[in-house]
């Protein structure tokens, strides 16, 4: 439980600095902040499988796509920040937030599933994703493919 | 001692209007990209939640996806930004909007 | 319970010490080692009451106290904040990815198990992986608070660079994770006991040579080290990512280079030449393939496996620092080539093979 409110509390601190910093690259670092903090979330869900993938793949792989592009490019401008629009879109995002936490007034599940020891390993998530969800594994890794080329498309200088 | 469900649900919740006011305020394209990225995350919460509380891996495979999906999305959205940012020097969305009417 | 926290404190203090001393040491080593290919003797200058320990007060003593004595510089305009947290990001993934790996069986004293590993995962390859790709922060990072155009240029040449090899490293892996059959490096390093025709140790270099191979060209251009130090390139870009950097601060990024190194041995070992093995140990003495029988007490044994564990990381550090003075650096495209036309492609079909090979002989 404390461990959870510890964790809660760093995700929304790294998260609100991502949305409020000014400089880009403080934004990319306190987001991946947030995803390291939300891959021990996860643990502490028997999701280990997916906590280390979050890592692997956000943190490691997404996240220095975004600062490789940030040094790529180097705008090097910071941001104003026009103060109607922040409180108009803080606003709506504080509306949106009471309305998602209302819905989660009388969840459907309360007390935790037993599990088997091995849940969220390996193994438990090979099996269903490659029994059941066989075909949407195999869309993902075309939509992959098409990403790559696409990327390759676009970012390629015209001669 | 485990946290119930519900605080894992709000976290979620506000993990993703975080994720929206981001995308609404912020004027540089690649910190919209990645207010995004926060709203997938707080999604996957959500499932990952879900999957221990109901006990099936099922959800686990979904944020498998997303992730996948996440990944594809930001790379083809910052090959744009390169791209947009090779004609027009800017990463200010306000100077993107030639196609708006 | 305490007695198990005790342990387990104990184990990652070990792990730690040794690291970082390894590393430390490494850098005597270094020396001496470019000093002996250059045919010259090294540092030998700081002594103590006379005694220069052929060099080893220079590097293990002297030059921690001039480098921590520095004026730890930051320039005008860059970020202090992340100017300072990327040394830190540098040497982390380095020190903890050394967790999941083992240094001995498990070892029973008193009727309780002892696993000569600090955290048995069963997710331990992939938890590897994620670290070594959380160690291109503190290069990018460090680069661009610098605000210095040459840091600049190396930071992104060392993204580039490290997110390119790991790709070629992750897939040459998926292979001997195909034929061990598990993530856990503690199994791995168990399923290279046994034995092929009774006498050639089943180690991960005999199933996958060529895996080994690709796995040590990435886990060297992981380590940004020549012939893959373009990130810094000092004849180019002055030192790249850490021109901007002094004293306590490069002292970090340099241990964490030697800890790189370190863990890159330890990775090697530990997948490819059979870990804590030793050919022919069992649990209770050697039993040779001629036939003879040596009975040795357990203790012994264990003793015995992580002295063979260290000689190997040893050795595989000393190769990676001769490797460093004997290779002129490549150019920049040239890495580029390397890791995406040569160690991808070879990697692929290694793979493809493996997973061949696994189908044909296990048929489901």
């Amino acid at each position: 439980m404390i461990v959870f409110f510890i964790l809660a509390f760093l995700t929304l601190l790294f998260s609100l600095l991502v949305v409020t910093q000014r400089n880009v690259v403080h934004s990319a670092m306190a987001l991946a902040a947030t995803l390291f903090v939300m891959a021990v979330l996860f643990l502490t869900l028997d999701a280990p499988m997916l906590g280390v993938l979050q890592i692997l793949v956000y943190a490691g792989a997404i996240m220095i796509l975004i600062l490789f592009v940030i040094m790529l490019l180097n705008p090097l401008s910071i941001e104003a920040r026009p103060a109607a629009w922040w409180m108009l879109g803080s606003l709506g995002a504080a509306a949106l937030c009471l309305q998602l936490a209302a819905l989660v007034h009388r969840p459907a599940v309360s007390a935790e599933a037993a599990v088997p020891a091995s849940f969220g390993g390996p193994e438990s998530i090979a099996q269903s994703l490659f029994t059941d969800f066989a075909l949407p594994f195999g869309l993902a890794s075309v939509l992959l493919l098409v990403a790559i080329i696409g990327a390759v498309a676009l970012a390629q200088r015209q001669r | 001692m485990q946290a119930p469900i519900e605080y894992y649900l709000v976290l979620s919740a506000v993990l993703f209007a975080i994720g929206v006011a981001g995308v609404v305020i912020r004027r540089d394209v690649i910190v919209i990209l990645m207010s995004i990225e926060l709203m997938l995350n707080a999604v996957n919460l959500t499932f990952i939640a879900f999957s221990r509380f109901m006990g099936s891996v099922e959800g686990q495979v979904i944020v498998f996806f997303v992730m996948t999906v996440a990944a594809a999305e930001a790379v083809v959205g910052l090959a744009i930004v390169i791209s947009v940012f090779r004609f027009r020097q800017t990463l200010d969305p306000r100077d993107m909007q030639l196609l708006k009417w | 319970m305490i007695v198990d926290l005790a342990i387990v404190a104990v184990k990652a203090f070990l792990v730690l010490f040794m690291v970082l001393n390894l590393a430390g040491i490494l850098g005597w080593v270094e020396r001496k080692g470019s000093a002996l290919i250059q045919d010259r003797i090294g540092a030998n200058r700081a002594s103590i009451f006379g005694f220069a320990g052929m060099g080893l007060v220079n590097t293990l003593i002297a030059d921690p106290i001039k480098m921590l004595t520095k004026e730890d510089f930051i320039p005008a305009h860059g970020d202090r904040l992340m100017h300072t947290l990327a040394p830190c990001l540098a040497l982390f993934p380095a020190l903890v990815t050394f967790a999941v790996i083992p240094f001995g069986d498990v070892l029973v004293v008193g009727g309780r198990e002892i696993n000569l590993q600090v955290a048995n995962l069963n997710i331990g390859i992939l938890y590897i992986f994620a670290m070594a790709s959380l160690s291109v922060y503190g290069i990018v990072i460090g680069a661009w608070a610098s605000n210095n155009k040459f840091s600049l240029l190396g930071g992104v040449r060392g993204a580039a660079q490290m997110v390119s090899y790991e790709i070629a490293m992750g897939l040459s892996v998926i292979g001997i994770v195909i034929v061990y059959g598990t993530l856990e490096p503690q199994a791995m390093v168990r399923a290279q006991g046994e034995l092929f025709w009774g006498w050639l140790p089943a180690w991960g270099v005999v199933r996958q040579p060529l895996a080994f191979l690709l796995f040590f060209t990435a886990a060297v251009a992981e380590t940004k080290r020549l012939p893959f130090d373009a990130p810094e390139g000092e004849s180019e870009i002055v030192a790249g990512y850490h021109v901007e950097y002094s004293g306590g601060k490069f002292l970090m990024f340099f241990a964490g280079e030697f800890a790189e190194v370190v863990t890159a041995a330890g990775l090697v070992t530990t997948l490819f030449f059979g870990g804590w093995q030793v050919p022919y140990l069992l649990r209770d003495g050697f039993y040779f393939p001629w036939g003879s029988v040596v009975s040795l007490a357990p203790l012994t044994v264990t003793i015995l496996q992580v002295a063979a564990f260290t000689v190997k990381v040893l050795f595989f550090c000393w190769l990676q620092i001769i490797l460093r003075w004997t290779l002129p650096r490549f150019r920049y495209d040239q890495i580029m080539r390397l890791g995406w036309k040569m160690l991808l492609p070879a990697a692929l079909v290694n793979l493809f093979l493996t997973a061949a090979w696994i189908v044909v002989r296990r048929p489901v």
